[in-house]
């Protein structure tokens, strides 16, 4: 005889793929948002989300630079540069990059969804 | 008129899997008419009579209301051996082969409902790897799959209810052990 209803295995199955459903969404959302790509010398010293507010200090040969992500935009706060040319720059636009040459350390803004550079 | 030379014999079965295929085919037809909000998301109804045929009457059976009623779908709605022709039989292929290995899990824990899931995750999932592979080799499509998922696992669950319902308050209920090898 047939069962009712929703058995145990379906709450199973229902469950299961909930979870797998939520996670991508999760996976996606954090991959789809902007990220911030720091380099060192060329070198990738950090990657971060643009969705999560937090300093990044990155030592040059100069000494420390300050990376602020905050809701959603990226700055370099501060920086031991003499001419303070990548401060100055302020917020970086989508799919713009700040360079501080004297202390060798470049920021990011990968551009959140595409245009016809990146696409 | 001329008797035809050629006589064709029908058996009861061919009767019965033209019957549940037509039927099939309404729901692809009246379901082709509701306006959707997103292409390539629509609730699958014609999967309930393939359920159903399951369960009454066997995969054998389910397999062939399920390709007849894609083929003759795409005949009607005009998209046979279009690029949507095969994501219809690829999705429906795929969905068979997933309830061909789910119907021999214990009945006691797995009902329509669960079926229903799986075979609409297998039947995207089939989808999106020809999209991706064939139609649109490293288009973004595969952004869109948490959606199209979500989606899946939503439409699944209501064409499991449904399913459920028929199967137990209907003519459909089956007095005997309902899958008989057909």
């Amino acid at each position: 005889m047939l069962k009712t209803g929703i058995l145990p295995g379906d709450w199973l199955i229902l469950v299961a793929g909930l979870g797998l459903v939520g996670m991508l969404f999760l996976h996606q959302a954090g991959s789809l948002e902007g990220r911030v790509i720091i380099r060192q010398n060329g070198q990738i010293h950090a990657e971060a989300s643009l969705r999560l507010n937090r300093i990044i200090e990155v030592p040059g040969p100069l000494g420390m630079s300050r990376i602020e992500i905050r809701e959603g935009r990226v700055r370099i706060a501060a920086d031991p540069s003499p001419r303070q040319l990548c401060v100055k720059q302020g917020w970086i636009p989508p799919g713009g990059a700040a360079v501080c040459l004297p202390n060798r350390i470049s920021v990011e803004n990968a551009a959140a969804g595409y245009d016809s550079l990146n696409y | 008129m001329t008797p035809s030379t050629i006589e064709l014999p029908v058996t009861a079965q061919d009767r019965r899997v033209a019957a549940l295929a037509a039927a099939a085919i309404g729901l692809t037809l009246a379901e082709a008419a509701i306006p959707l909000p997103i292409p390539g998301v629509k609730p699958g109804l014609a999967n309930i009579v393939t359920l159903l045929v399951l369960y009454r009457y066997g995969w054998r059976m389910a397999a062939w209301v399920s390709l007849l009623r894609i083929l003759a779908g795409a005949l009607t709605l005009g998209y046979f051996l279009t690029p949507a022709f095969m994501l219809s039989v690829s999705g429906g292929l795929m969905s068979l082969l997933m309830l061909a290995w789910a119907v021999h899990l214990p009945r006691r824990w797995f009902g329509p409902v669960g079926l229903s899931v799986l075979a609409a995750f297998a039947h995207i999932s089939a989808q999106l790897a020809v999209v991706d592979f064939w139609l649109m080799p490293g288009g973004s499509l595969m952004h869109l799959m948490p959606l199209f998922l979500g989606a899946a696992w939503l439409t699944g669950l209501s064409n499991g209810l449904i399913t459920t319902h028929l199967l137990t308050h209907t003519a459909w209920a089956p007095d005997t052990p309902p899958l008989d090898n057909a």
